[in-house]
C-alpha cells in the first residue's frame, strides 16, 4: 500500500504577511457521547495522550490532542500512523455504552497560519474575537473560514491551526493566501 | 474665477505637486488636495450637469454631502462612476470625466429640458408614461435611459482586492471630529476596548477650520495633543479614511476603510469592510449645513458657506473675489470673517433676521467693515455656468429687487442638520428642536439591543450640540455613560476640557426666500440638486394629496439620488409642512437607510470574487480527473467528471462510448461525492425505521438495502443505500447533494423530537474515496488487484465486506445504480489516488475506462431507477414513482406517512412515472409537456404530463426519457404529443420505465 496524501500534498506559500503551510497526514477521531461519563473521558485521553479540555478550549502535546467540539462531542489527534489501532482501543473501552467513535483523519486538512500577523489573517475570514487576551492559546473555536466551516486553535501567540473539510482544501487555502497578501496588513492587534 | 490663495492651506502640502485630467484637460493640484479643491484651484467651477434638466451644476459642498460633483473616475480594471469629487483625494495620474451631459459639459442638448421644466412636473414619469402601453417599451425607456442616467458602467473587470475585517469592542465612536476624538479619549480612559474611525484622511473634522480655544489654547493643539494620547492607548484603535456605514441589530456595525484609492499603486487591499460587534456606539458624526432655497441656487458657485470656508483654510483656494454670504444664522458668519482676512471682497452678508443687536461674529464682521443688511434674501440669483451676480430682496417680500450686486460667488447658511443616520439605522427617535430647527437624536429613545438597553449615543454636533464647549462636554459624558453601561470606571479625577464660548443669536429658519417668494421663483429654487426637484415640485405633490412624507418623496423623487437627500431632505419636507400647514414634526422625516455614504459593492463581496468566489468541493481523485480530460459539472459545491473527452471527440460522443464500454467492459465512477452519515446507537435502527419509508431495523449485518427518504409532508427527499454494520451501526448512503442536509434533518429530529432516544451521527463523507467498479468484468478486475474473495457466493448482491485489495484497507459494496455487475469500493481518502490507479492499472486489458455522470444518468435511465432532482422536484411522493415496493407497510409510522395518506396524496389522478419511447427514435425535449384534449380556464391547452429525464441511449439505439403522466400506469402503449420549443411535436409512446434487462440478470452475476 502506497503512502497517504493529503488534499494539496502540503503545499505552502510564503509570498504574504504570513505563511500558509498545509500540514501532513494527522490522525483524528470524532468522538460522541456524554462528556461527563467515566468511560469516554477515559477512551479520550488515553487515546490523545492530553487532558480532558474545558469548554471551547483544546489540549495538544506533540501529535497528541483533545479539543471540545460541543456539549457531546470531541475532537482527538493523534499521529496518522496511529489512528486505527487507537480507534480499536477506544471503540472496545467504549463497547457497553452509548459512543460513537470514527476516524475522520482522511476527512479533513490541517493548515497552519504563522508570522505575527497570524491572527490578523484569520480575523479576516472568522467572525471571532481573535483579540489577544480574548483568544489565546488553549482556546479552540469550531466557526468558518469565509464559506466554509472550519475549526481553529493556536498552538502558540503567532500560529494558527486549521480545520477544515478535506473537499475545499484547496479554497481554504488559496482564501488564506488571500488574506494574507502582500500589502494587507491591518496593525490591529497589538501583541 | 475660483483659484488658489497664496494662503497656506491646513492640508495640502505645496511642495508636492500632483498631476491629473479633467474631461482629458491636463491640471495640477498638491497632496493633500481633494479632487473637488484641485479643481476649485483650476477654476473648474462646472462639474456636472442635472439629472432630469441637465442643468450646469458645481461643486456645493466639501464633504460627503456633496450632490453634484460626480464624476466618472479611472479607467479599465479601475473605471469607477459616481465618484463624489468631494471624498476622493487627489493623486498623481488621476483621470476624473464628467457625467451625464451629450454631447460635451459645456454644451448639452439635454439641457433644453429646463426650457420645457413646465412640462415636467413632479410625478411626471407617473403622469407621462402610463399610456398608451406599448411606449413604454419603444418609445419612453429608450428615449429615458439615453437621456438619464449618472456615470457609465464598468466594462472591464475590476482588478483591485477587497478583504472583511472582523473587530469586537466595547466602545465603537464614529466621527473623528473634536466630539469623536474627546469620546474616544475618554472611553478609552476607562479602560474600555475602543474603535474610533473617521471618513476622512484627517482628525478634528470642522473645528480646526472653525476656530475656538479649549483650555485656553487653539482648538488645532487640542486635536494634536488628544491624538497623541489616543496614540498611546493600548485598548484605542484609531482608523482614518474608515467610514461608519451602518449601524444594525445587535451593535453589528460596517466600517468602509478605503485604504489605497488615494494611492492606487499601493499593495494589498483596495477597500476593507470592518464587521464590528461593538457593545456600546456612539455616533459622533457631526452636522451638515442646510442650503437656502432661493431662485439659481444651483448655479455655480453658489455654496454652503462652511465649505467655502474649509476650501479656503484647509485648501488655499478661493471660489471667487467677490462672495455674497446668505444666512440665518450666526455660522455662516465666520465664512465672511475667513474671506475678508483672506484679501478677498465680501461685498455683503445677506442676512434673513433681523437681529436686535449685534454680538458675537455679527460684531466682529461689522468691525471688519463688512456690509450687513439685516432682513434681507436672494430674491435669484444671476448666471448660467457660473455666478455673475445677485438680486437682493426683503426676506419678508415677495421678491421685489431691491439691489444688484454682481458678485462670483454666494456663501449660503440655512442652519445645520445633525447627521442622524447612524443614529436612526436601528431605530434610534428623533426630536425637533425648534431653537436650532432641526431633527436631532432623542435620547430617551434610542435604537436598543436583546437586552432592551440602548447602544448607541450620539455625541456633538451629532446630538444637536453646537457649540464647541458643549460639544465637548457632551461627548465627555456619552463615553462615559457608554462605558459606565459596560461597567467600565473613569477615574475620579478625569474631567471634560473646557472651551471659550462665542456669543451667538439665535438662528431663525428660514424654509423659502423671499418668504413670499412667487411662483416663477419657487419654480428656480433647487431642494434637490441631483434630481432637480424645487420648491415648486414639493407643493404640487401636497397640493395632489401626497400627504405622507414617504409617499411624497416618492412622487417627487426628493432625496432618491445617489446623496441620499443629505442636503434636500430637512428643507423638502419642511417644505411639505408649509404647503401642508402642518408642523414640521408631525410632517416627520423619511427613513434613514444604510450605507450612510454609497460603498463599493467589491467591498461587500470581499475575498470572494475570481477563482474563491465560492468553495469548489474536490474529490481525492479531481486532479486526475482534469489532467485527463473530464469536463466538469457542478453538482452542489462539488465539481464531478460529466464525461471524459478523449483526442478530438464530443462530450456526447465521449458519453456514448463511456456507456457502450461499462456495458460491454468495465467503466470507473468516482463516486467518492456520495454522502456517507454512520448512525449509531441503542436505538439506531429504530431511528432509521422513521427516516426512511422502509424498514432498516430488520436489515441484517452485513447486508444493504436500498431506501427512500421523505419529509413530513411526504415528499421524497433522498434515496441511498444504507448497509448494517454491526449490531447498532448503520452506514447510510445519502445523494452527493444530501449528505449535509439529511445529515441536519437527521439532528433536527434527534435534537428537537427524539432527544431521549440514544442515537448519534456522524458525517463520514470525506473520510472515503469511493470508486465504483462497473462491468461485465469488474469482479476480474478485483480479482487481479488480490486480497479477498469477491466471487458471487463469497460476496452476494446487495452485500459489503471489509477486506483487503491490491494492498488497499478497502470495505467492498456489492451494489449496483447501473443495472451491471458493480463493485463500489472505499478506500480513506489519503489513498483515493493510489487506489484509482491500481484499478487503471488492472483494468488496462479488461477494457477500463472511467465515466463520468452523464453515462452514469444514461445507465441508470436504461434501467429505470429514478434520480433525486430529476424525478424528483419536491413535489413528488415515492408513490408517484412506483416505489411502493419500498415502503414498509408492516410500520406504524415514517416520517411522511401520515401525509400520504392526506386525500390529495391518494388520488388516483396524480401523475405516475412511466418510460417513453419516442416513435422516430428522436430524444424527447428535456422538461417537455404532453398536451391533451381541450384547454383550461386561461385558454391554455390541459396538459397531461411531463419529461423528467430523457437521453439518448446507445445502448439501444433510441432516445428513451422518464416521465410523470396522468393515469400513466394504466396507459401503456398510448401515444403522446410533447410540444417543443422548436415548434416541432415530439410523440412518444408509454412503455415500462425499465428498459434495459428487465430482469436484472446482469447485476446479479
Amino acid at each position: 500500500m502506497s503512502e497517504p496524501v493529503t488534499a494539496l500534498k502540503g503545499a505552502s506559500d510564503t509570498s504574504g504577511i504570513a505563511v500558509v503551510t498545509e500540514l501532513g497526514p494527522t490522525g483524528m477521531i470524532t468522538l460522541r457521547g456524554d462528556l461527563s461519563a467515566k468511560p469516554v473521558i477515559k477512551a479520550a485521553v488515553t487515546a490523545s495522550g492530553v487532558t480532558m479540555p474545558e469548554k471551547n478550549h483544546c489540549a495538544t502535546e506533540g501529535t497528541g490532542g483533545l479539543a471540545w467540539m460541543s456539549p457531546d462531542e470531541l475532537l482527538i489527534l493523534c499521529a496518522y500512523e496511529e489512528v486505527h489501532q487507537r480507534l480499536a482501543d477506544m471503540q472496545s473501552r467504549l463497547a457497553k455504552i452509548h459512543a460513537l467513535a470514527v476516524n475522520v483523519s482522511d476527512a479533513r486538512a490541517l493548515f497552519q497560519v504563522n508570522g505575527p500577523k497570524a491572527r490578523e489573517v484569520l480575523a479576516k475570514l472568522a467572525p471571532v474575537d481573535l483579540a489577544p487576551d480574548h483568544f489565546t492559546p488553549g482556546m479552540f473555536r469550531r466557526s468558518r473560514i469565509a464559506q466554509v466551516p472550519a475549526a481553529f486553535w493556536m498552538p502558540d501567540a503567532q500560529s494558527v491551526r486549521i480545520i477544515c473539510f478535506r473537499s475545499v482544501a484547496q479554497y481554504v487555502f488559496d482564501v488564506l493566501n488571500v488574506a494574507a497578501q502582500d500589502g494587507s496588513e491591518v496593525g490591529y492587534f497589538n501583541a | 474665477m475660483s483659484t488658489r490663495l497664496a494662503t497656506p492651506g491646513r492640508l495640502i502640502d505645496r511642495n508636492k505637486p500632483l498631476n491629473f485630467t479633467f474631461n482629458g484637460k491636463n491640471m495640477r493640484g498638491y497632496a493633500g488636495d481633494t479632487l473637488a479643491s484641485a479643481l476649485l484651484a483650476n477654476d473648474q467651477m462646472l462639474v456636472g450637469r442635472s439629472f432630469k434638466y441637465h442643468r450646469p451644476r458645481g461643486i456645493v459642498a466639501s464633504g460627503a454631502e456633496e450632490p453634484n460633483a460626480l464624476v466618472n473616475l479611472g479607467r479599465d480594471g479601475r473605471f469607477e462612476p459616481n465618484q463624489r469629487v468631494t471624498t476622493t483625494e487627489l493623486f498623481e495620474g488621476l483621470e476624473a470625466q464628467s457625467q451625464n451631459h451629450w454631447p460635451s459639459l459645456e454644451f448639452d442638448v439635454g439641457a433644453i429640458n429646463k426650457h420645457l421644466s413646465r412640462f415636467l412636473p413632479a410625478g411626471f414619469y407617473y403622469k407621462m408614461f402610463m399610456y398608451p402601453r406599448a411606449f413604454w417599451k419603444h418609445v419612453y425607456e429608450p428615449v429615458i435611459r439615453h437621456s438619464a442616467g449618472l456615470g457609465k458602467a464598468p466594462k472591464s473587470r475590476d482588478e483591485d482586492s477587497y478583504e472583511h475585517f472582523y473587530a469586537f469592542c466595547d466602545v465603537l465612536v464614529v466621527g473623528g471630529g473634536v466630539a469623536g476624538l474627546q469620546a474616544a479619549l475618554t472611553a478609552g480612559r476607562t479602560g474600555a476596548r475602543v474603535i474610533l474611525f473617521e471618513q476622512t484622511d484627517h482628525w478634528g473634522g470642522r473645528a480646526p477650520v472653525d476656530g475656538g480655544m479649549v483650555d485656553g489654547a487653539p482648538v488645532d493643539n487640542y486635536v494634536d495633543e488628544t491624538l497623541a494620547a489616543l496614540k498611546l492607548m493600548d485598548n484605542v484603535q484609531i482608523r482614518l479614511r474608515t467610514m461608519g456605514a451602518g449601524v444594525y441589530d445587535h451593535g453589528y456595525v460596517l466600517g468602509y476603510e478605503r485604504l489605497s484609492d488615494h494611492a492606487p499603486d499601493q499593495a494589498g487591499p483596495r477597500h476593507r469592510l470592518w464587521r464590528v460587534r461593538a457593545a456600546q456606539v456612539i455616533t459622533a458624526t457631526g452636522a451638515i449645513e442646510r442650503p437656502l432655497s432661493f431662485a439659481g441656487n444651483d448655479i455655480p458657485g453658489v455654496m454652503l458657506a462652511s465649505a467655502l470656508r474649509d476650501y479656503v483654510v484647509n485648501y488655499g483656494v478661493s471660489v471667487g473675489d467677490r462672495t455674497v454670504v446668505v444666512t440665518n444664522n450666526d455660522n455662516a458668519y465666520l465664512t465672511a470673517i475667513t474671506l475678508k482676512k483672506a484679501g478677498l471682497d465680501v461685498p455683503v452678508i445677506l442676512d434673513a433676521r433681523v437681529l436686535p443687536e449685534d454680538r458675537g461674529l455679527v460684531a466682529q464682521a461689522r468691525a471688519l467693515g463688512i456690509r450687513v443688511l439685516m432682513g434681507h434674501a436672494v430674491s435669484s440669483v444671476m448666471g448660467g455656468k457660473r455666478v455673475t451676480g445677485v438680486k437682493i430682496c426683503s426676506q419678508a417680500g415677495e421678491g421685489s429687487v431691491l439691489e444688484e450686486i454682481p458678485c462670483d460667488a454666494i456663501a449660503m447658511s440655512g442652519g445645520w442638520s445633525p447627521v442622524v443616520h447612524l443614529w436612526s439605522h436601528c431605530g434610534g427617535k428623533l426630536r425637533w428642536d425648534s431653537a436650532t430647527a432641526c431633527f436631532a437624536p432623542d435620547v430617551d429613545n434610542p435604537p436598543k439591543g436583546a437586552d432592551g438597553m440602548g447602544f448607541v449615543t450620539p455625541a456633538g454636533a451629532a446630538a444637536g450640540v453646537f457649540a464647541l464647549d458643549d460639544v465637548l462636554h457632551d461627548a465627555h459624558a456619552a463615553a462615559e455613560g457608554a462605558a459606565t453601561c459596560l461597567d467600565f470606571k473613569l477615574p475620579r479625577d478625569v474631567t471634560s476640557p473646557t472651551a471659550e464660548r462665542r456669543e451667538e443669536s439665535p438662528m431663525a429658519p428660514v424654509w423659502m426666500m423671499p418668504q413670499g417668494a412667487s411662483a416663477k421663483l419657487r419654480e428656480k429654487s433647487w431642494l434637490d440638486y441631483q434630481n432637480d426637484v424645487k420648491v415648486s415640485d414639493v407643493r404640487l405633490a401636497a397640493q395632489e394629496g401626497f400627504v405622507s412624507v414617504e409617499h411624497a418623496k416618492r412622487y417627487t423623487t426628493l432625496g432618491m439620488a445617489t446623496d441620499q437627500g443629505k442636503l434636500s431632505n430637512i428643507n423638502g419636507l419642511a417644505t411639505l409642512a408649509g404647503a401642508l400647514d402642518k408642523d414640521i414634526p408631525s410632517v416627520g422625516t423619511t427613513t434613514f437607510r444604510p450605507p450612510y455614504h454609497p460603498i463599493s459593492l467589491a467591498s461587500i463581496a470581499g475575498e470572494a470574487k475570481g477563482h474563491i468566489f465560492q468553495p469548489i468541493r474536490r474529490t481525492p481523485m479531481h486532479d486526475w480527473h482534469a489532467a485527463n480530460g473530464a469536463e466538469f459539472e457542478p453538482v452542489g459545491q462539488w465539481r464531478r467528471p460529466y464525461a471524459y473527452k478523449r483526442g478530438l471527440e464530443s462530450t456526447h460522443d465521449a458519453v456514448m462510448r463511456e456507456v457502450t464500454n461499462t456495458r460491454e467492459k468495465l467503466g470507473l465512477l468516482d463516486a467518492s461525492t456520495l454522502g456517507k452519515l454512520i448512525v449509531k446507537g441503542p436505538d439506531a435502527g429504530r431511528f432509521l425505521d422513521m427516516m426512511y419509508t422502509n424498514m432498516m431495523s430488520t436489515l441484517k449485518i452485513g447486508k444493504c438495502r436500498y431506501g427512500l427518504m421523505c419529509s413530513e409532508n411526504g415528499f421524497l427527499i433522498d434515496d441511498g443505500v444504507v448497509a448494517r454494520i454491526d449490531e447498532d451501526t448503520w452506514l447510510c448512503h445519502t445523494t452527493t447533494g444530501g449528505a449535509e442536509t439529511i445529515h441536519a434533518h437527521m439532528e433536527e429530529w434527534l435534537q428537537t423530537e427524539w432527544w431521549d432516544w440514544n442515537v448519534y451521527v456522524a458525517n463520514v463523507t470525506e473520510q472515503y474515496a469511493q470508486v465504483a467498479v462497473v462491468g461485465p468484468n469488474a469482479r476480474k478486475a478485483l480479482e487481479k488487484l488480490g486480497g479477498m474473495d469477491v466471487s458471487k457466493e463469497a460476496l452476494g448482491f446487495m452485500e459489503w465486506v471489509d477486506g483487503t485489495l491490491g494492498g488497499f484497507k478497502v470495505r467492498v459494496y456489492r451494489i449496483s445504480f447501473s443495472g451491471e455487475l458493480s463493485y463500489e469500493i472505499a478506500v480513506d481518502a489519503g489513498y483515493g489516488q493510489a487506489f484509482w490507479d491500481a484499478l487503471l492499472a488492472v483494468g488496462t486489458e479488461l477494457g477500463a475506462m472511467p465515466y463520468g455522470t452523464e453515462c452514469l444518468h444514461i445507465l441508470r435511465a436504461e434501467k429505470g431507477f429514478i434520480m433525486i432532482g430529476d424525478e424528483t422536484d419536491g413535489t413528488v411522493i415515492p408513490q408517484d414513482l412506483g416505489l411502493g415496493w419500498a415502503i414498509s407497510k408492516k410500520k406504524t409510522d415514517y416520517l411522511g406517512k401520515r401525509a400520504q395518506e392526506r386525500s390529495h396524496m391518494t388520488d388516483p389522478d396524480r401523475w405516475k412515472l412511466v418510460g417513453l419511447e419516442t416513435v422516430d427514435k428522436s430524444t424527447l425535449p428535456d422538461g417537455a409537456y404532453a398536451v391533451g384534449e381541450g384547454t383550461n380556464a386561461n385558454g391554455q391547452r390541459n396538459m397531461i404530463g411531463r419529461v423528467t429525464s430523457t437521453y439518448h441511449s446507445p445502448t439501444l439505439g433510441r432516445g428513451i426519457a422518464m416521465g410523470l403522466v396522468l393515469n400513466g400506469p394504466e396507459r401503456m402503449g398510448e401515444i403522446l404529443s410533447f410540444p417543443g420549443t422548436d415548434g416541432k411535436d415530439y410523440e412518444a409512446k408509454i412503455v415500462n420505465p425499465v428498459f434495459y434487462d428487465l430482469e436484472g440478470e446482469k447485476q446479479n452475476v
